[in-house]
C-alpha cells in the first residue's frame, strides 16, 4: 500500500464509524420531535408529522424547574468551595517549602484514585452523622477537596515566573492579596479548565446524589430522569423519553458545540496535568 | 524622625512574629482542603476498615472478628458481581483503549473533516450515563429498536440484549465503550501530538513500514499516555455503574451484577452495614493492586522523553 492510500483510508474508516457513533444521538434528536407513537419510532430523518409535543409532555411529568435548579446550585455550590480550596492549597504546594510537604502531598496524590464515588457506604453515613442527609450541601460535601485541582494550580503557579509576585511584595502586598489579586489572574485559564472539568462531572453524576437525598424536592436532574424514564419506557413513550434526556443532556452538549475547543483543551489539560 | 532606628525596631518584632506566621502559613492554606479530604477520603477509609471487621448481631454487643469477611465470601452475589466487574473491566477498557487509539490516529490531522468526525466520538463525553442507558435501552429495544430495526434485516431479529443473562453483560459494557471511547480519544491526539516526526521520518528512511513505525516508535512514545489513561479506565470500570442501577438492576439473575452496585445495594436496601464496608474494603484494594500493577507493566517499555 502506498503511503496516501492508508492515511486515507484509516480517515475513511474512522469518518464511517464517527458517524455510527452518532447514531444515538440522532436518534435522541429526531424522535424527540416526532409526537406520538409512530411505527417507525426507530427513524432517523426527521419525517413529519413533527412538532413540541413530546418536550411539554415530558415537562408535564417530571419535576424539571426543580430539577434544574438543585443540579445548578449542586454545581455551582462544588465550584465555589473547590476554587476556593484548589487555588489555596495549589499555592502551598507550589511555592512554599514546609516539613511534611511530600507526606501531604502523597495523600493528595492517592486521592485522584480514591474517588468519593467508591467511598458512597461509609459517606452515607457520615453526612447522615453531620445532619447533611438530604439536604443539597450533603451531595456537595465529598467534592469540597479536589485533589486533581491542587495539582492543576500547582502547575499553573509553578508556571508563573516569580518575578510577578516579588514585585507585589515590594508593594507591601500580603500572601491572600498576592494570591487573590496577582496569581489568580494569571493562572485564570487553569481555573476555566478545571471549573469546565468539574461542572460536567457533577451534573453527570448520579449514584451518590441518588443516595445522599431522599425528598423528591431536593432532587437533581439525573436523578429525576431516572425515575422519569422508567415511567415513559414501560409506556412505550420513546418520544417523550428522547425529550426528556435532550432536556437533561442539552444545556452541557449545547455548550460544548459553542466553546467546543474551550472544552477539549480543558478535558486534555486538566487530564495531562492532573 | 529617626530614620536609621525606627526600620530596625519595627523589623525585629515583626520577624519572629513572622516566623511563626510563615510555618502556619502552608497549613492554613491546606486546611480547607485537608479538611475535607480527611472527612471524606480518609476518615471512611478508616471506618470502612474498621466496619468490615465488627461484626454486630442484632441486640446483642458488636464484637471483633472476620465474620463480615466470611459472609462476604460465602454470598454467592458478591462472587458473582466481583467476577461480572472483571468481566466489565476486561470488555470495557480493551475496546474503548483500542478504539480510541484508532480514531486518535486515523483523524490526528487537523482538518475540517476530521474535526467533524472527532466532535461525534467526544459528544458521549458530555451527557450523564443514565443519558446513554435511556438511549441505549432504545437501542437495545426488541423489535422497534434501533438494532433491530436496522440490523434485523441482515438476521439479527428480535435479540433481548438487555434480557439475556448471556448477553446482558456485554450490552451494559457496550454502553460504557461508547461513551469513555472519546474521553480516552483526546488523550490520545495529545499523546500523537508529541510523538516526534523526526524519529518517524528517520524510521521511514531507513524502510521501516507503517506497522513497524507504529510498534517500535509510536506506541512506546505513547507510554505515559497509556501510563495515565490505564489508570482512568480502572477506576471508570470500578465506579461507572450507573447504567446498572437504572436499566437492569443487576440483573437478569445477577448477570450485570457489579461491585459498586453490590455495595449500593447493601447499604442502600439492606441496611448491612458490615457487608457494605467489606466490599467497599475489597474494592478499594483490587483497584489499588490493579493500578500499581499496570502502571509496573507499562515501566516496560515506556520511553520517556527528557
Amino acid at each position: 500500500m502506498n503511503r496516501r492510500a492508508l492515511p486515507l483510508l484509516g480517515m475513511i474508516v474512522a469518518a464511517a464509524a464517527a458517524l455510527v457513533w452518532a447514531v444515538p444521538f440522532a436518534w435522541m434528536a429526531v424522535a424527540s420531535l416526532r409526537p406520538g407513537v409512530p411505527a417507525d419510532v426507530a427513524a432517523l430523518w426527521p419525517a413529519p408529522p413533527l412538532g413540541l409535543g413530546n418536550y411539554l409532555d415530558a415537562w408535564q411529568s417530571g419535576d424539571f424547574p426543580t430539577w434544574y435548579l438543585n443540579t445548578v446550585l449542586v454545581c455551582g455550590g462544588i465550584l465555589a468551595v473547590q476554587l476556593v480550596t484548589v487555588t489555596m492549597a495549589g499555592y502551598a504546594f507550589a511555592r512554599l517549602r514546609f516539613p511534611g510537604r511530600d507526606s501531604v502531598f502523597v495523600l493528595f496524590l492517592l486521592q485522584l484514585l480514591l474517588v468519593p464515588t467508591l467511598l458512597i457506604a461509609p459517606n452515607l453515613t457520615t453526612i447522615v452523622a453531620l445532619g447533611l442527609y438530604d439536604r443539597l450541601p450533603g451531595i456537595m460535601a465529598p467534592y469540597f477537596a479536589s485533589a486533581f485541582g491542587v495539582f492543576l494550580m500547582r502547575q499553573a503557579f509553578r508556571a508563573i515566573p516569580r518575578d510577578f509576585e516579588e514585585a507585589a511584595m515590594l508593594d507591601g502586598a500580603g500572601m491572600f492579596a498576592l494570591i487573590r489579586h496577582v496569581l489568580v489572574p494569571l493562572a485564570r485559564p487553569s481555573l476555566v479548565a478545571f471549573a469546565i472539568v468539574s461542572v460536567t462531572f457533577h451534573w453527570n453524576e448520579f449514584l451518590w446524589p441518588l443516595m445522599a437525598v431522599s425528598s423528591p424536592s431536593r432532587q437533581v436532574l439525573t436523578v429525576g430522569l431516572a425515575s422519569f424514564a422508567s415511567g415513559s419506557e414501560a409506556g412505550g413513550e420513546w418520544g417523550v423519553l428522547a425529550a426528556g434526556t435532550v432536556l437533561v443532556a442539552g444545556p452541557l452538549l449545547l455548550a460544548f458545540l459553542v466553546f467546543q475547543r474551550r472544552f477539549v483543551s480543558s478535558f486534555v489539560f486538566t487530564g495531562l496535568k492532573g | 524622625m529617626d530614620a536609621a532606628t525606627l526600620p530596625i525596631r519595627m523589623i525585629l518584632p515583626r520577624q519572629r512574629a513572622g516566623t511563626l506566621r510563615i510555618r502556619a502559613q502552608p497549613w492554613l492554606l491546606l486546611a480547607p482542603s485537608l479538611v475535607f479530604l480527611l472527612a471524606f477520603t480518609y476518615w471512611p477509609l478508616l471506618q470502612v476498615l474498621e466496619g468490615s471487621f465488627r461484626d454486630q448481631a442484632f441486640g446483642s454487643a458488636a464484637s471483633w472478628g472476620i465474620g463480615n469477611y466470611a459472609r462476604l465470601f460465602a454470598d454467592l452475589h458478591f462472587g458473582r458481581a466481583a467476577w461480572n466487574n472483571l468481566l466489565y473491566a476486561v470488555s470495557t477498557i480493551a475496546p474503548s483503549v483500542i478504539l480510541a487509539l484508532g480514531f486518535a490516529l486515523a483523524l490526528r490531522e487537523t482538518t475540517l473533516f476530521s474535526m467533524a468526525a472527532r466532535t461525534l466520538v467526544v459528544l458521549p463525553l458530555l451527557i450523564p450515563l443514565v443519558v446513554a442507558a435511556a438511549l441505549f435501552t432504545f437501542v437495545f429495544l426488541p423489535g422497534e429498536g434501533l438494532l433491530d430495526w436496522y440490523l434485523g434485516p441482515l438476521g439479527l431479529r428480535a435479540v433481548n440484549w438487555l434480557g439475556s443473562p448471556s448477553l446482558a453483560l456485554g450490552a451494559v459494557s457496550a454502553i460504557t465503550v461508547w461513551k469513555n471511547t472519546g474521553y480516552y480519544m483526546l488523550f490520545f491526539l495529545a499523546g500523537l501530538a508529541s510523538v516526534s516526526q523526526e524519529l518517524l521520518d528517520a524510521a521511514r528512511i531507513d524502510g521501516a513500514r507503517a506497522v513497524a513505525r507504529f510498534r517500535h516508535v509510536t506506541l512506546p512514545m505513547l507510554g505515559p499516555t497509556f501510563g495515565f489513561v490505564l489508570p482512568i479506565a480502572l477506576v471508570n470500570a470500578l465506579v461507572q455503574v450507573d447504567q446498572v442501577v437504572t436499566v437492569t438492576q443487576g440483573g437478569p439473575s445477577d448477570s450485570t451484577n457489579l461491585l459498586l452496585y453490590y455495595i449500593y445495594q447493601q447499604a442502600e436496601q439492606n441496611h448491612d452495614a458490615g457487608l457494605a464496608a467489606a466490599a467497599t474494603v475489597v474494592s478499594v484494594a483490587a483497584l489499588l493492586t490493579l493500578t500499581m500493577a499496570s502502571l509496573r507493566t507499562m515501566e516496560r517499555g515506556i520511553h520517556y522523553e527528557s
